[in-house]
């Protein structure tokens, strides 16, 4: 896509086909010749986990849908429903069923813990700054997308936290009412088709949850079109200067991360064959109930970071309101990096509020984990962990819109190697060339 | 590729197919669940033999019923049928075979073979052609020069034992594992 | 540093495992046989199991997802198919309806037939009013899936049916109809106690105390919510010993590749 194209066709057939649709030539400088910094690491490697993780889950949820009942009506069986009845058919009479089932529940905790890496590893090195800003924003899309469809195929379930957090989630835009009043109402009412959570609910949710991931994998699709243009960051954040610098991606990354997504695997694997219900809640276990509430409603643990920050908002508007900026906030990080450099590895300062961010991330989902009236005590103190969150958030927002501008202008960074690859020689110790 | 050249070909080259083939084969097991899926689940395999009452059922009429998602033919043989199914020599059958569950796979296809009672035809309905449902004659109305059913989808004929006699279906009607409960009632499957 | 960021979210996911309830005291620490990432089911506790459930659960508690076929199959109690089709003619189920259309007889009661093996347990009570109507306004809930309902899963179901007829802590106040249990969230459960030593003869005569009764159908209870937990475990170590082969080669040939260029 960038630079010139290195592709000869060998034979007739590929010269015929190159003039006419030059598919083979495409995917050639894509894939296999595209040059790619020599010094990318390990968590460079999770944009071929994500693509797998991608894969596996629109694979297994195809599978899937050929089994499943998107009915919140009641079956042969009394108090329950279609849905989760057939959830069960699945678990119990599809052949593999169960292992489809846990390959795929399991696998959007997988696709989310490879996504959060991907995102703090872009943080670290700078891979948002200029001329990666759009690479950036798209990654932003995908990331929304990748909630709505979790949190849509949460609900197919139609276990009892299926069908609450559909009602609380569904209910976050009733706060609207406080702009205009009835807007909110309307909206609600409009996404539930009905007066409330229901049969017409969970077929749209359907219907949506099947579509996204095409929709994610268009997406997918331009990131990696924006990432071959400017080409890949590295952890050094400098640009490339020549082809001493970069290797071919095949073979060298092809095997490279193919080694990574193995490693993956067996933590997947690990999770689906021998803890596939850790992530669960055994709430979802009990068929929809619309007129009993679980005890603990808390959602999946991708999602409790911001279901923190909603909780430790008093005033529901304003809570609204401190969630979806803190996902806009994202969009907006390429312009509020003041930093001529890109990667951490020479910021001293800016390194350590890094660390501490993700800290942060950490300890908000902790707090969306534990009961609403729970609290710490130390030492006498009693620390509502309500407050605790109301801090965490705080930073999260300082650290993008007061700490990202403001160390960039004062702190004194590192300095930067001449290239990647006087970098690499140096460091392994190898003669110059 | 054929324009690839290395240091040492061969040591690198095993590794290389032998990562390969690892990853081949690991590809090929993990497709297994993913077509084993659409087979039929437990749940339908284990589906009940259904019972049928044969009390309704007048002498002359055939009544089809549901049985595993296909239709099952019940046929009260006059004696009159019964005596052109019998007339029959089995070496002028396009099908020799009996095509009976209940029997060994390689009976002869005479009409006692196709029955356990012979007033009482039992089998599939399904034609052994490309899987129509064949039309029963009735005294008032024939389908078919051979007294038995005649589909309409490519004109195959069966007889009154539901033998293929003319058209293109390659076997006779398949009869499934039946029983009697009672003289009055069949269990089948 | 390095690692600070995969610890971090390891952590994170560990945390994710809501803690336990404060006031409850800790779950016994029994150990099951299919636990551990090896774990199997003993068929010798599996047939207990359904007998217990046979003549004590079943009483008041439906097995709505279970299938009477699935007793004799693989990973399960391993009746034998005519065992199975036994146990199943044991049952009545609803019957379609008869020549006449009826689906009741004469007096109104529902016609019933024998169950085959692709039938379904069938509830104890008509519909859940009815088994409101017979225990004292509470619902007995439906076993197929009580084990991963419950937080602490297997464990959670033996300290309840195990924790009868101790004393309640001074204070605590046992309404008419309930009954103490420490384990039962708030402490007092509609259920009288279910199993007491000896309530169960086992056909075989192993021991029936009310731990070997509580373990045998804890152990059945967990195959009911999870009938394919054998084939996971079985699978599951292959899946597991293929990967690490795989990236073992991945990792050799990455070396290969890499070997001549700093990086």
């Amino acid at each position: 896509m960038s630079g010139p194209s290195t592709y000869v066709p060998q034979t007739g057939l590929t010269r015929w086909l190159d003039t006419r649709l030059p598919l083979v030539r495409f995917a050639h400088d894509t894939m296999l010749s595209f040059p790619t910094p020599r010094n990318l690491n390990f968590w460079y490697a999770f944009g071929a986990i994500l693509t797998f993780c991608l894969g596996v889950q629109i694979v297994t949820g195809i599978v899937l849908a050929m089994h499943y009942t998107p009915s919140a009506l009641v079956g042969s069986i009394p108090d329950s429903n279609l849905a989760f009845d057939s959830v069960e058919s699945i678990m119990r009479d599809v052949n593999y069923g169960w292992l489809l089932r846990y390959v795929h529940a399991n696998g959007a905790s997988m696709f989310f813990l490879a996504v959060y890496i991907h995102m703090f590893r872009g943080l670290y090195y700078g891979s948002y700054k200029a001329p990666r800003e759009v690479l950036w924003i798209l990654g932003v899309i995908i990331y929304v997308l990748m909630v709505l469809t979790a949190f849509m195929g949460y609900s197919l379930v139609w276990g009892n936290m299926s069908f609450w957090a559909v009602t609380v989630i569904t209910n976050l835009f009733s706060s609207l009412d406080q702009v205009i009043p009835h807007l909110g109402s309307a909206i609600a009412t409009w996404l539930w088709g009905g007066f409330a959570v229901g049969d017409a609910t969970l077929n749209r949710f359907f219907s949506l949850h099947y579509l996204m991931p095409f929709v994610i994998a268009g997406v997918v699709g331009l990131h990696i079109w924006a990432l071959h243009v400017p080409g890949n960051n590295n952890p050094l954040g400098i640009d490339v200067k020549g082809p001493q610098d970069t290797v071919p991606f095949h073979p060298y990354y092809t095997v490279k991360d193919g080694f990574y997504v193995a490693l993956f695997a067996i933590l997947f694997a690990a999770l689906v064959f021998y803890a596939p219900d850790l992530v669960g809640d055994p709430n979802n276990f009990i068929p929809a109930n619309p007129v009993v509430t679980p005890a603990d409603i808390v959602p999946e643990w991708y999602l409790r970071p911001f279901y923190a920050m909603l909780r430790s908002i008093p005033q529901q508007l304003a809570g609204v309101l401190v969630l979806a900026g803190a996902l806009l906030t994202l969009v907006f990080i390429p312009w509020l990096d003041s930093s001529r450099v890109r990667s951490n590895r020479f910021r001293p300062v800016m390194k350590v509020f890094f660390w501490v961010f993700v800290a942060d991330c950490i300890l908000l989902g902790y707090c969306g984990s534990e009961g609403v009236d729970a609290a710490w005590h130390l030492g006498g103190i009693e620390l509502s962990l309500v407050w605790v969150a109301r801090i965490a958030t705080a930073y999260y927002y300082i650290y993008f819109w007061v700490l990202m501008p403001l160390i960039g202008l004062i702190e004194r960074p590192l300095p930067l190697p001449d290239s990647i690859a006087k970098s690499v020689l140096g460091a392994s110790a190898a003669p110059a060339e | 590729m054929a324009t690839t050249t290395t240091a040492e070909p061969t040591r690198r080259d095993f590794l290389y197919v032998a990562t390969g083939a690892v990853a081949a084969v690991g590809a090929a097991a993990a497709a297994w669940p993913f077509i084993d899926q659409m087979n039929p689940s437990s749940a339908v395999l284990a589906l009940a033999s259904i019972e049928v009452d044969l009390t309704p059922i007048q002498v002359g009429q055939s009544v089809t019923f549901v049985f595993r998602g296909h239709p099952l033919f019940v046929r009260r043989r006059s004696p009159k049928e019964i005596e052109m199914a019998r007339a029959v020599s089995v070496s002028d059958l396009p099908d020799p075979v009996a095509r009976n569950d209940n029997l060994p796979a390689d009976a002869p296809a005479t009409d006692a073979n196709r029955e356990i009672k012979s007033e009482w035809y039992v089998s599939s309905g399904v034609c052994t052609h490309l899987g129509c449902t064949p039309t029963a004659s009735t005294p008032q109305i024939p389908q078919g020069e051979f007294g038995g059913w005649l589909c309409h989808c490519h004109g195959s004929q069966y007889d009154t034992a539901g033998r293929i006699r003319k058209g293109p279906a390659p076997r006779n009607l398949q009869i499934p594992v039946y029983s009697f409960v009672s003289p009055t009632r069949i269990k089948v499957g | 540093m390095r690692f600070a960021l995969p610890l971090g979210l390891v952590l994170g996911l560990a945390l994710a495992a809501p803690a336990a309830a404060e006031t409850t005291p800790p779950l016994k620490d029994v150990h099951f046989s299919f636990e551990g990432p090896f774990g199997t089911f003993n068929r010798a506790d599996l047939q207990h199991g359904f007998q217990v459930y046979k003549e004590v659960c079943s009483a008041c508690h439906s097995l709505n997802r279970v299938a009477f076929h699935t007793l004799s199959e693989e990973g399960g109690p391993s009746f034998t198919d005519a065992e199975m089709k036994a146990i199943a003619r044991g049952y009545n189920v609803p019957a379609g309806p008869n020549e006449q259309g009826e689906t009741t007889d004469d007096k109104g009661q529902p016609l019933m037939r024998p169950a085959t093996p692709s039938d379904h347990f069938p509830p104890p009570f008509a519909n859940e009013q009815a088994a409101r109507t017979a225990n004292g306004g509470a619902l007995p809930p439906d076993l197929s899936l009580i084990v991963k309902a419950r937080e602490g899963g297997p464990q959670y179901v033996y300290s309840l049916i195990t924790s009868f007829g101790e004393k309640p802590p001074a204070g605590h106040v046992v309404p008419d109809g309930k009954y103490y249990n420490p384990y039962f969230p708030g402490g007092n459960i509609s259920m009288p106690q279910p199993l007491t030593d000896a309530q169960v003869t086992f056909v075989d005569g192993a021991p029936n105390k009310i731990a070997d009764e509580a373990y045998a159908v804890v152990t059945f209870l967990s195959w009911a919510a999870e009938p394919h937990l054998e084939a996971r475990h079985r699978i599951g170590l292959g899946v597991m010993i293929f990967l690490i082969v795989l990236s073992g080669l991945l990792y050799l040939s990455y070396r290969k590749v890499w070997k001549d260029t700093p990086h």
